[in-house]
C-alpha cells in the first residue's frame, strides 16, 4: 500500500481566456518527481498557453497551481526559475548577437554564477557530463538550431532544476539528434528531475514518456500511460472521433520536367545566409518532391531563388524549358509559378489587410486592368470563392488576415495559389502551426492539384507530412542537396542520415540525377 | 489600468483620435495662455477663430493650405509606403531656388508658356533633390530619414548662398534678397485684393489624383503593401527600388510646386526665410489626416490655421510667433498618444479581476 | 602650417565635437536598448534654452547646467511615455519631439535673444596641457568638455564590462525574450531614453553656456541629426563614437584650416560641409552594413507590447 505520492507540480482547473477564444479551459495536470510527463495535443490545442502560465509569462484567469504540494502563484519567469523550473522554448529565447556564456549569464542571477569565467568552465563541464558539448564563446547566431537548443538545455541544467519543461523540442532536430535528446532526458529523470514534454508527435511520446495528459480545444480529454495505451486510442483523444488521420495517399505519376535546377550556386548575401552549392533538382508534372531538413540549411535561399528574389551566381534555372535565371518574380508568376512561403503573416499575407486585398497579393498578374486599374468587386468575388471552397472560417472577404487562425489563413493562402492553376507550386512548411483539420484539407488539395498535372515541391520539417505526400524525397543540409529518390527507397533512417549531411547511400537507393 | 490589445482595430477611433488630439491641444493651449497671464478662451479665439472670421482671412487660410497640401500629398504616398521622407523642407527650398532663378531669367519674357515653365522647373528641381535621397537609399542602403534631413540643411545653405551672392538683387540695397519677380511670372490670383492663387486648384486636382491612385490602382496597392511589410512586397514581385524612386521623386516634385506657389505667389521673391517649416508641418498634416486624402485636406486647414493664429497672437497679444511650433508639436504628440486607442483598449484592473472570477 | 596651427585646429576639433559626443552617447544608449529617438534636436534646444535662462536669471552657470540636464530629461520623458507605454510609432514620435522642442525652446527663449552670460572658461590642467600637439586639445578645455570625457569613459565601461550593459544589449536585441527571462524591458528603456535626454540637455547647455554663451533659435544647427548619423557611423560602438565626434567636429571647423591657407569661400557654402560629410559617411557605413550583416540592435524602432 503506497501513501499518496508527493507531486512535483499540480495544476488545478487552470483557465485562460483571450478576446475571442478560451485558450485553456479548467485544465488539471499532475507531474510526480522524476516522472517524464507528456502534454500531448495538436496545434491550437492550448499547450503553449498552458506552458506560459506554468512558467509565469502569462497569468491565469482562474485556477491554482501547487509546487511540491504547496500552493504557489508564479509572479514571473524569474520566480519560476527560483522555484526550480527550467524551460526550453519552442522559439528559442536566446539573444543571437551575444555569446553562449553571456546568454546563460542573463538567464541566471549574478549570485548564481559568480564570474563569467567561472560560468564558462561550468558550461563546459555540464556539457561534457550530458554529452551536450558546446563552445561557450561562440555567438548564438552562428550555432546550428540543434546547438542552440543545447544552450537552452545547458542553462537549465546549471540551476538547481527540479522540473524541466520542453516545448516541441524535436520539431527542429534531425532523427539522430532526437535520439540524443531522449537519452539526455532519461538521464535527467533518473536523477530525480521531473520532465514535462510538450509535443504532438505520438511516436516520440511513446518512446520517452511515463505518463501523458492530452489536450484538445483547450480542455483535457484524457490522461494515460503511453506504454499501456494503443496509438489509435491516443490519437482519438488528441483528434476527436470525427477526424480520420490519413496515413497514406495515392501515388502520383511523373510527366515532363517543368522545373530544373542545374548546378545552382548561390553565395551568401549576408552574415546570416547559407551558401547554396551544387543544387541539382528536377521537378516533373504530376509529382510531389519532398525536401526534408532542419531550418537554416538553405531552404529559405532555395525558395527565394525559385521565387525570383535571389539570382544564382552560377548554374541555370529552367522553367518548362525556358531559362528564367534573370526573369523577375512577376514574370515567373505569369509563366505559372506559385509559391506558398513559410511566413504566413509578413510574407504570404499582410495581417492588417483584408482577405480581398491579400488575394490580390499574388493574383494581381491576371486581375489588373489597363494602367493598373483594379476592379475590387471582381477581386472580392474571387476571395469569397476561396473562402467558401476551402472552408476558411472568416467574417467574410473583408475580414483582416490577422483575425484568422493560423490554419484558416494557411488554407486561404494555399487556396489562393491553387485557384490560379499554377504549373509549378512550391510549398514551404505548408502545415506548420496549423490545426489537424486544416492540415488534412491542405494535404488533400495538394494531392488533387498534383493529379491535375502540377509539379509540387514541398519543403518541410515535418517528416510525417513528407512521407504522406511525397513521391520522391531528399534533404537539404548545409546548403547542399542530398540524392533524390522514390519514397519507397528512402526509409526514415536514410532520410535522417541525409538530413545530417551524410549523402552516402546504400545500393538499393536509385539516384535520380539529370535524366 | 491595463493596456489590452483589441481583437480588431477600432475604425471609430481612427476618426475620433485626431479630434480627441485637437481637443486636448485646445485644452493645453488654454492652460498655457492662462499660465502666461492671458485670458484662456479669449486667446484661443484669437488663435483659432479670429484669423478666419472674415473673407480675407479665409483667403489667407487658402494661401497657407496650398503649400501644405501640396507637400502633404507627396508625403502621404511616401509615408504609406513607410518611406520616411523628412526632406520636404529641403525639396521645397531647392525647388524655390531653381524656380526663382528661372523666374529671374524670364523676367523679360512674355507668353503663356512662361508660368508652366517656371512651375515645371520648380517641380523638376524638387524632384532632383529628392532623387539624391532615392539614389542613396536604393544604391547604398542609406537611411532616408538622415539623408533627407541633411539635404534640408544643405538646401537652406544653398539658398542663403544664392541670395547673398549670385541671385542678390543688384538694386536691393545689399539685402540678402532677390529682385522682385516680374508680374507676369507670378501665379494669377483668383480674386482681386485676395492673395489666394490658382495653385490651390493644382493642389486639389493632385489630391483627387492620389485618391484614385491609392484606392483604385495597382500602384497604390503596391505602395500600401510595401508600407505594411517590404518582405511581402518583394515576395509578391513588387519592384521596391522602382517604387522608392517614383514616390520620392513625386513628393519632391510636389514640394517644388508648393515652393513655386509661395515664391511666385504671396512672397514674390527669393528671401532667406522662405519656408516657415512647411515641409515639417506637412508631416503633421499627413499624420493628422490619417494618410487619407480627405483627412489631409482637413488637416492642412487646421495646420494652416496654426500659422495664421500664431501671427494673430503676435499682433494681438504680443506672444512670440514660435507659439505656432508649440501648438503643432502638441497636436502631433496628442495624436500619437490617442492613436493607442485604435489598436488597444484601456481596461481598469478591477474589471479584469471580475472576468477572472466569472470564468471559474 | 606650423605646430601652433595644428594645436589650434585640434583644440577647436575637440571643442566642436563635444556636443556631438554627448548627444551621440545618449542616443547610442537609447538605441542599444531598442528605442529610436529622433527628437535629439528638440531636446538639445530645450536644454540650451532652459540652461541659458536659468544661468542668466540666477547668475550661476552650474545651476544652468543642472536646469538644462533636467529639461532634456523631462522632454525625453514625454517621448518615452508616448513611444513606450502608449506604443506609438517611434519615428513619428521622435519627429513630434523635435517639432515640439524647437517650438518650446523658441517660445521660452524669445525674451532672451541677444542677451549674453559669462560662459565657461577654459581650465588648463597643469603639466598635461603643456604636452606638444595634443596638450591644449585635451587638457586646456573647459569643465564641460572634461565632463564629456568622463561620461564617455563611464559609458564605455558600463556597456563593455558590466551586467547592466549586458542587460541593455539584451533588451535591445530581443525584448520579448528579455521579458520572458524576467527583465523589466520598459524600465530599462525608460532609463536609457532619459539618459539620452539628459545628455542632449547637457549638450544644449554646452552650446548656450560655453561654446557661444548666448541663446538663439538656430543654436543646434542640426547637431541632433548629425549625432544620430554618428551613432550609425560608429556601428553603435562606444569607442567609435569619440572618433566620429571628432571627425565631424573637424569637418565643422574646416573653414579655419582653409582660411589659414588663404582660401576665401562663401561662409554659406562652408556651412554645408558638416552635412555633406555626414551624408558621405552615412552612405559609406550603411553600404558596408548591407554587405556585412547588420550591427544595429535588432529591435531598434519596433513597437513593443509585453503580452501578459
Amino acid at each position: 500500500m503506497s501513501e499518496k505520492k508527493a507531486m512535483r507540480l499540480e495544476l488545478l482547473s487552470l483557465t485562460k481566456a483571450y478576446p475571442g477564444c478560451i485558450a485553456n479551459d479548467a485544465v488539471s495536470l499532475q507531474v510526480a518527481p522524476g516522472e517524464i510527463h507528456a502534454l500531448l495535443g495538436e496545434n491550437g490545442a492550448g499547450k503553449s498557453t498552458l506552458m506560459k502560465m506554468i512558467y509565469g509569462v502569462v497569468k491565469p484567469d482562474a485556477g491554482q497551481m501547487t509546487w511540491n504540494d504547496r500552493e504557489v502563484s508564479i509572479s514571473g519567469p524569474a520566480h519560476a526559475r527560483q522555484l526550480g523550473m527550467g524551460m526550453v522554448f519552442q522559439h528559442f529565447s536566446l539573444f543571437e548577437t551575444l555569446t553562449v556564456t553571456e546568454n546563460i549569464a542573463l538567464y541566471l542571477t549574478p549570485a548564481e554564477y559568480g564570474t563569467l569565467d567561472r560560468l564558462r568552465e561550468r558550461i563546459i563541464a555540464v556539457g561534457d557530463e550530458y554529452g551536450l558539448a558546446i563552445n561557450p564563446d561562440r555567438l548564438v547566431h552562428s550555432l546550428s538550431v540543434g546547438e542552440q537548443q543545447r544552450v537552452e538545455i545547458i542553462r537549465c541544467l546549471l540551476q538547481d532544476i527540479q522540473l524541466l519543461i520542453l516545448d516541441e523540442p524535436t520539431a527542429v532536430l534531425t532523427p539522430p539528434e532526437v535520439a540524443q535528446l531522449i537519452a539526455v532526458l532519461k538521464k535527467l529523470a533518473q536523477k530525480g528531475c521531473s520532465i514535462l514534454f510538450i509535443s504532438h508527435k505520438l511516436h516520440e511520446v511513446n518512446a520517452l514518456c511515463d505518463k501523458a495528459t492530452i489536450l484538445r480545444g483547450g480542455k483535457v480529454t484524457g490522461t494515460c500511460i503511453p506504454s499501456e495505451t494503443s496509438p489509435s486510442q491516443m490519437a482519438r483523444l488528441m483528434l476527436g472521433d470525427e477526424l480520420e488521420l490519413q496515413d497514406s495517399m495515392p501515388a502520383g505519376s511523373a510527366g515532363e520536367c517543368l522545373l530544373a535546377l542545374d548546378k545552382i550556386e548561390v553565395k551568401p548575401r549576408d552574415a546570416f545566409a547559407i551558401h547554396l552549392q551544387d543544387i541539382q533538382l528536377q521537378l516533373h508534372a504530376g509529382e510531389i518532391l519532398g525536401l526534408a531538413g532542419v531550418a537554416g540549411n538553405g531552404q529559405d535561399e532555395l525558395v527565394d531563388l525559385i521565387n525570383g528574389e535571389l539570382t544564382s551566381d552560377s548554374g541555370s534555372l529552367h522553367f518548362h524549358g525556358k531559362d528564367i535565371g534573370h526573369t523577375g518574380v512577376q514574370q515567373r508568376r505569369r509563366m505559372g509559378l506559385g509559391v506558398v512561403p513559410a511566413d504566413r503573416i509578413g510574407r504570404g499575407a499582410l495581417g492588417n489587410m483584408s482577405l480581398t486585398e491579400n488575394n490580390l497579393l499574388t493574383s494581381y498578374i491576371n486581375q489588373t486592368g489597363k494602367f493598373g486599374w483594379l476592379n475590387w468587386p471582381t477581386i472580392k468575388a474571387r476571395a469569397t470563392e476561396i473562402i467558401s471552397h476551402y472552408k476558411v472560417k472568416a467574417n467574410g472577404a473583408e475580414a483582416s488576415a490577422k483575425s484568422l487562425s493560423g490554419g484558416n489563413l494557411q488554407k486561404f493562402i494555399i487556396g489562393r495559389e491553387i485557384l490560379q492553376n499554377p504549373k509549378v507550386l512550391v510549398c514551404f512548411h505548408p502545415t506548420w502551426g496549423v490545426d489537424v483539420g486544416a492540415a488534412n484539407l491542405i494535404h488533400q488539395e495538394l494531392i488533387k492539384l498534383r493529379d491535375k498535372g502540377t509539379a509540387i515541391l514541398v519543403i518541410s520539417e515535418d517528416l510525417d507530412e513528407l512521407y504522406l505526400l511525397a513521391d520522391r524525397l531528399g534533404a537539404l543540409c548545409g546548403g547542399r542537396l542530398s540524392p533524390l529518390a522514390a519514397k519507397s527507397a528512402v526509409p526514415l533512417a536514410q532520410l535522417g542520415q541525409w538530413m545530417t549531411g551524410n549523402f552516402g547511400s546504400n545500393a538499393a537507393v536509385e539516384v535520380a540525377h539529370a535524366h | 489600468m491595463r493596456i489590452e490589445k483589441r481583437l480588431h482595430d477600432s475604425q471609430l477611433m481612427v476618426y475620433l483620435s485626431p479630434l480627441l488630439a485637437l481637443l486636448l491641444t485646445l485644452i493645453s493651449g488654454a492652460l498655457l495662455f492662462a499660465l502666461l497671464g492671458r485670458p484662456p478662451l479669449g486667446s484661443l479665439y484669437t488663435f483659432f477663430i479670429a484669423p478666419i472670421s472674415d473673407l480675407y482671412g479665409l483667403s489667407e487660410l487658402a494661401v497657407k493650405v496650398t503649400p501644405l497640401l501640396l507637400c502633404a500629398i507627396g508625403l502621404t504616398l511616401c509615408f504609406k509606403a513607410k518611406i520616411w521622407n523628412i526632406g520636404a523642407e529641403g525639396q521645397f527650398v531647392f525647388g524655390a531656388l531653381i524656380g526663382g532663378a528661372v523666374t529671374l531669367q524670364l523676367a523679360e519674357s512674355e507668353g503663356f508658356w512662361v508660368l508652366p515653365a517656371i512651375i515645371a522647373s520648380g517641380a523638376l528641381a524638387g524632384m532632383a533633390w529628392a532623387g539624391i535621397a532615392a539614389l542613396l537609399l536604393t544604391r547604398f542602403n542609406a537611411n532616408e530619414i538622415l539623408t533627407t534631413i541633411m539635404l534640408n540643411y544643405i538646401a537652406v545653405n544653398l539658398l542663403l548662398w544664392a541670395v547673398h551672392g549670385p541671385l542678390k538683387d543688384p538694386d536691393g540695397l545689399n539685402f540678402p534678397e532677390s529682385a522682385l519677380f516680374a508680374s507676369q511670372t507670378l501665379l494669377p490670383v483668383l480674386f482681386e485684393d485676395y492673395r489666394v492663387s490658382i495653385a490651390i486648384f493644382i493642389a486639389l486636382f493632385m489630391l483627387v489624383v492620389i485618391w484614385v491612385v491609392l484606392t483604385r490602382t495597382l500602384l497604390g496597392f503596391q505602395l500600401r503593401v510595401m508600407g505594411e511589410n517590404h518582405n511581402a512586397a518583394r515576395f509578391a514581385g513588387f519592384k521596391g527600388k522602382t517604387l522608392i524612386w517614383l514616390l520620392l521623386c513625386f513628393s519632391g516634385a510636389m514640394a517644388g510646386v508648393a515652393a513655386i506657389s509661395e515664391t511666385n505667389g504671396p512672397v514674390g521673391q527669393l528671401i532667406p526665410t522662405l519656408s516657415l517649416g512647411y515641409g515639417y508641418a506637412a508631416i503633421i498634416v499627413v499624420f493628422m489626416g490619417r494618410m487619407h486624402p480627405l483627412g489631409i485636406l482637413l488637416a492642412s486647414c487646421l495646420l494652416g490655421l496654426t500659422y495664421l493664429g500664431g501671427e494673430m497672437a503676435q499682433i494681438d497679444q504680443g506672444l512670440p510667433k514660435s507659439i505656432t511650433g508649440l501648438f503643432q508639436g502638441m497636436l502631433l504628440f496628442y495624436l500619437l498618444a490617442c492613436d493607442l486607442l485604435i489598436s488597444y483598449r484601456l481596461v481598469p484592473k478591477s474589471r479584469l479581476a471580475k472576468a477572472a472570477v466569472s470564468a471559474q | 602650417m606650423d605646430i601652433s596651427m595644428i594645436e589650434n585646429i585640434l583644440f577647436a576639433m575637440v571643442r566642436t565635437g563635444t556636443p556631438l559626443l554627448l548627444v551621440a552617447l545618449g542616443a547610442m544608449m537609447s538605441e542599444r536598448s531598442g528605442v529610436l529617438n529622433l527628437g535629439q534636436e528638440g531636446m538639445i534646444l530645450v536644454g540650451a534654452a532652459c540652461g541659458f535662462i536659468a544661468a542668466y536669471a540666477s547668475g550661476n552657470l552650474g545651476l544652468g547646467v543642472v536646469a538644462a540636464v533636467a529639461a532634456g530629461a523631462a522632454v525625453s520623458l514625454i517621448f518615452a511615455f508616448i513611444a513606450l507605454t502608449l506604443i506609438s510609432n517611434q519615428v513619428a514620435t521622435g519627429l513630434a519631439l523635435t517639432i515640439f522642442g524647437t517650438g518650446l525652446s523658441a517660445f521660452l527663449g524669445a525674451g532672451y535673444v541677444g542677451q549674453t552670460v559669462t560662459g565657461f572658461n577654459t581650465v588648463a590642467i597643469p603639466y598635461l596641457s603643456d604636452i606638444p600637439l595634443i596638450g591644449t586639445a585635451l587638457f586646456a578645455q573647459d569643465l564641460l568638455v572634461y565632463l564629456s570625457f568622463i561620461l564617455f569613459a563611464a559609458v564605455f565601461v558600463v556597456m563593455r564590462y558590466t551586467r547592466l550593459g549586458l542587460i541593455i544589449r539584451a533588451v535591445g536585441e530581443n525584448p520579448e525574450v528579455a521579458h520572458a527571462l524576467g527583465y523589466k524591458v520598459l524600465l530599462v528603456r525608460y532609463c536609457a531614453v532619459m539618459f539620452g535626454g539628459a545628455m542632449a540637455g547637457l549638450a544644449g547647455a554646452y552650446l548656450s553656456l560655453a561654446y557661444t554663451p548666448m541663446w538663439s533659435e538656430g543654436i543646434a544647427a542640426g547637431r541632433g541629426w548629425i549625432a544620430l548619423a554618428l551613432v550609425v557611423f560608429a556601428s553603435w560602438r562606444t569607442e567609435r563614437i569619440l572618433l566620429g565626434a571628432w571627425l565631424f567636429g573637424f569637418a565643422s571647423i574646416l573653414h579655419l584650416l582653409l582660411q589659414g591657407y588663404g582660401y576665401e569661400i562663401s561662409p554659406n557654402l562652408l556651412a554645408m560641409l558638416p552635412y555633406v560629410v555626414t551624408i558621405i559617411v552615412l552612405v559609406m557605413m550603411m553600404y558596408r552594413q548591407k554587405n556585412q550583416g547588420l550591427f544595429a540592435p535588432r529591435s531598434l524602432g519596433q513597437p513593443y507590447h509585453p503580452l501578459k
